[in-house]
This record gives structure tokens, C-alpha cells and sequence, in this order.
């Protein structure tokens, strides 16, 4: 199967893990991800607040590209792809402002999870597992921008998503119910009000180990960053050294699928999670 | 009796948000659906169900300046939320354009340096080029003084040597090749102050 694939800037950067995982994964299910050529950044969290035509433009450059392949488009960022979709139903719709572009609106644009959760790609993951991670505890976080608001995202069960917790499920991952998976980190306060994101974000792993998991596991990278390096901060907030691991779906799927490379992901991260899974003999 | 300052209120403007937004905020029965589960509302002047009850009043600038409009973390809880669909987070986003278009001091400026920065990295080079992007931020913001004073500053260092080793911060940036069309969508904001 083959797919077009836009990885957005953070999956070359502070999410690299999270880009090297799903390059991983794919190949052994034999997805072939064609990454949008020259593609640029959809403005993110940026635009939207700057300027309405601005944020429609940059994610449809990139759009119109995809058209051209003709193949489903795969965004593994959750503000990408929220900005793609909100991008995308704008042309479609034919919403004000208008935009000028030769986008016909046809492409579909999916969440990498999603992807991953369809009925034949489960399949594919099920035939392929090597080592199931039994006894790794787990919540399942999707974030804000996977699901909200449905009318852009499509999303099916949008206070409470099930594809991830399935899919850890298969893994052999022991996932455990709570009431944030979709509560906010702080997303892009992260640098200019780091007090506000240290505030959300660790609440959410208060309430994770309350629920009594061991690591909390993201499909967004933004999440992912803010849940694993401000952990010093959320210490001192809590007066309490907080060592909570936060992965990527991708991460512990490529370890379930007996990816050789999955060490060199684990290692990037600030809080590093190696300890817990040789703990529980999967690493 | 001597009053500190005077509330003019702005008639025109409830319209005004209403066609630059789409958004009807007349329809609002103030239920606080949208304030209620704000994860921000704890750090928030104005509240999310108080700004769209000002904008009706008309009081345009306490609304521009306030920092609960650049505080709103835009995770759509309430535009997912409110029981009269009204897009909550696309009137903030309409809010913040206004604030920045009105010349207004901010209360909260920080975020809104974040944003420019952000699209000033776009522009120059077509992707984010993260380790520039904090390298502006962190000039035009004045947070560095705080940092120092906080302590922040020495968490932040320790956290950032470790993604620059781990290659997660890049020292280069990446040039997108259609640099130009990316810079045209730039030029066409007629704005003042943009990136």
C-alpha cells in the first residue's frame, strides 16, 4: 500500500522520534509513505490566530501536491492535521474568504493513528507482532486537535476515543480508563507561558498515575513535548521529582513489531523511558 | 466624583465581529458550557462566556486588550462544546487579529511574539526552523531576565542541551524550494505588523 505522507516540521525536529518510529513501522507493514515533495509548514498554531487567509493557504499548498499523487494523505501531527482538515473543508465548501487555488478538494486526509486503525492495517499490525508488551501500564492521551471539534476532525467519539486504547490493546499494552484523554497540555504556550502548560500538563500526569499507569502514550508531538520536558518544572510545582514517561504510539508499535531501532527513539527522550520497559523485559 | 477612566461602548462593532468572524454571538444564552471546560479559564481575566457577552456590549477595547484572548490554548472545547454551535475559538482567533490591527498595549504580550516569531520562521524559510525561532522569541520577549531571576532559565538549558544533542534542535534550517510562493501569501497580508 502506498500513501502520501507530510510530516510536518516537528517530526524533523523535537518530534524526531516520533518520525523515525512511524518511517520504522510502516516499512515492516510494507506501507510505502511518499513524503509530499517539497512540502512547507501549515502554520500550526500560528496562523489561524494571525491571519483567517494565511492559514488556509499554507496548508493548501501542500494539499495541491497531494492531489496531484492521487493517493490518501497521512498526517502523524495532530495540529497539522487539524489545520489540513480545516483547510481542506474550507476549499471544499467553498467557505469565505476565497481562497485562489487550483486545489479541487479531493484529497483524503487522515490522522496517522487513524490510519493505523483501520480494520486492514490492525490486521496487518496483529500478523505482524513479535513481542506483545505485556505488563506495560498505560493511559492512552489523544490530545485536543486529533478530535476537536468533531465538524472539522470527523472524529467518531470525541469525548472519549477508543483507537489508540484498541490498537495498545492488541499490543498486549494494559490500558487503563481515565477522564483526560482528551484535556489539554498547554499546546503552544509551551514557551511563552511554560507556567500555564507545567499547570495542565502536569495534571495530566498526576491523574495518570492516579488511574495507575506507568507512562501516558501520545500521537501529537507538541503533546508529547510538553508532557516529557517539563518535567523539572512540574517537580518543582508539586514539590515532588516527577519521573513519568511519555512515548509515541508509533514508538511502542515498532517495539511490538520487533523493530531493531527501537532504542535509538527511546534514548532521545528527557525522561527516559528504557528503565521501565527493562523492567518489564521488553527492552 | 472622579472616575479613572470612562467605558465608551463601541455599537458598531457587534456587527463588525460578526462578519469578520461568521460567527453570530447573539445567539449566545450565556449557559457557560464554554467557560466551564476551559482548561485555561484558571489563568483567564475575562472568561470565555464574559468575552462574547462584552463583544455584544460593545466594549471592544477591554475585550482587545485582555489576556484571556491570548491565553486561549485553541484545544476547541468550547466551539466543540456549545450547545448553540457557535465557533468560540474562531471569535478568539478573530479577536486576537483585531487586538493586534488595533495598536492597543496587551496585557499579555508573550504569546503574541510566539506567533510572529513562528511565522517569521515560515516566512524566511518555508518549514519551522525551531532553534531560530526560539533564538527570536527569546530576544523580542525580554523573558530572559525573568528566567535568570526564576531559575527557569537553567531548566530550559538543561532540557535544550539535550534535544541539540540528540539532534532534535537543528542548527541549519531547511529551505522549502517554493520559498517565493510561500513569501507571496506573506506579502498579500496587508497588516502593519506582520512577521
Amino acid at each position: 500500500m502506498k500513501v502520501s505522507y507530510y510530516p510536518g516540521c516537528s517530526l524533523h525536529s523535537t518530534g524526531l522520534e516520533y518520525g523515525k518510529s512511524t518511517e520504522e513501522v510502516c516499512k515492516i507493514l510494507d506501507i510505502e509513505l511518499e513524503e509530499l515533495s517539497d512540502w512547507n509548514c501549515c502554520g500550526a498554531g500560528s496562523a489561524h490566530c494571525t491571519d483567517e487567509v494565511l492559514s488556509i493557504e499554507l496548508p493548501v499548498r501542500n494539499l495541491v501536491t497531494a492531489e496531484e499523487s492521487g493517493l490518501d494523505l497521512v498526517i502523524p501531527c495532530a495540529a497539522c492535521f487539524n489545520r489540513f482538515k480545516v483547510a481542506e473543508k474550507h476549499i471544499r465548501e467553498g467557505k469565505e474568504p476565497a481562497i485562489d487555488t487550483s486545489y479541487k478538494g479531493k484529497v483524503p486526509v487522515k490522522h496517522l493513528l487513524d490510519f493505523l486503525s483501520e480494520e486492514e492495517n490492525l490486521k496487518l499490525i496483529k500478523e505482524k507482532i513479535q513481542k506483545p508488551l505485556n505488563g506495560l501500564k498505560a493511559v492512552c492521551y489523544y490530545g485536543c486537535l486529533i478530535t476537536r471539534p468533531p465538524k472539522v476532525t470527523d472524529a467518531k467519539n470525541h469525548e472519549n476515543p477508543q483507537a489508540m486504547d484498541e490498537l495498545l490493546s492488541l499490543l498486549g499494552v494494559e490500558v487503563y480508563p481515565w477522564s483526560y484523554k482528551t484535556d489539554c497540555c498547554g499546546g503552544s504556550l509551551m514557551l511563552s507561558r511554560p507556567d500555564i502548560v507545567a499547570e495542565l500538563s502536569g495534571k495530566l500526569i498526576q491523574m495518570a498515575k492516579e488511574a495507575g499507569a506507568d507512562c501516558i502514550v501520545t500521537a501529537c508531538p507538541l503533546c508529547q513535548a510538553n508532557l516529557d520536558t517539563k518535567q523539572g518544572r512540574i517537580s518543582k510545582n508539586l514539590e515532588n521529582k516527577v519521573h513519568f514517561p511519555a512515548f509515541y504510539f508509533t514508538e511502542l508499535l515498532g517495539l511490538a513489531l520487533g523493530c531493531e531501532k527501537a532504542g535509538q527513539w527511546l534514548k532521545k527522550h528527557v525522561i527516559d523511558p528504557r528503565d521501565l520497559l527493562k523492567s518489564q523485559g521488553l527492552l | 466624583m472622579q472616575f479613572e477612566s470612562v467605558i465608551v461602548p463601541d455599537n458598531t462593532w457587534l456587527a463588525e465581529v460578526g462578519s469578520s468572524s461568521g460567527e453570530s454571538v447573539s445567539i449566545c444564552y450565556q449557559c457557560k458550557t464554554c467557560s466551564s471546560g476551559c482548561p485555561v479559564a484558571f489563568a483567564m481575566d475575562l472568561l470565555p462566556h464574559q468575552i462574547i457577552h462584552m463583544i455584544r456590549l460593545g466594549l471592544k477595547d477591554e475585550v482587545l486588550k485582555s489576556a484571556s484572548i491570548w491565553l486561549c490554548a485553541s484545544c476547541e472545547t468550547c466551539t466543540t462544546r456549545c450547545p448553540n454551535d457557535i465557533d468560540v475559538a474562531k471569535i478568539i482567533d478573530t479577536m486576537r487579529m483585531a487586538s493586534l490591527k488595533s495598536g492597543l498595549k496587551l496585557k499579555e504580550k508573550r504569546p503574541s511574539i510566539f506567533h510572529k516569531s513562528v511565522l517569521s520562521s515560515i516566512k524566511k524559510t518555508g518549514r519551522l526552523y525551531e532553534l531560530g525561532m526560539i533564538g527570536i522569541y527569546t530576544l523580542k520577549s525580554g523573558d530572559i531576565v525573568s528566567n535568570i531571576k526564576s531559575g527557569a532559565l537553567l531548566e530550559d538549558a538543561k532540557v535544550g542541551w539535550k534535544l541539540f544533542k540528540e539532534r532534535k534542535l537543528k542548527i541549519f534550517p531547511r529551505l522549502v524550494k517554493g520559498r517565493k510562493e510561500i513569501k507571496r501569501f506573506f506579502k498579500k497580508l496587508k497588516r502593519g505588523e506582520t512577521a
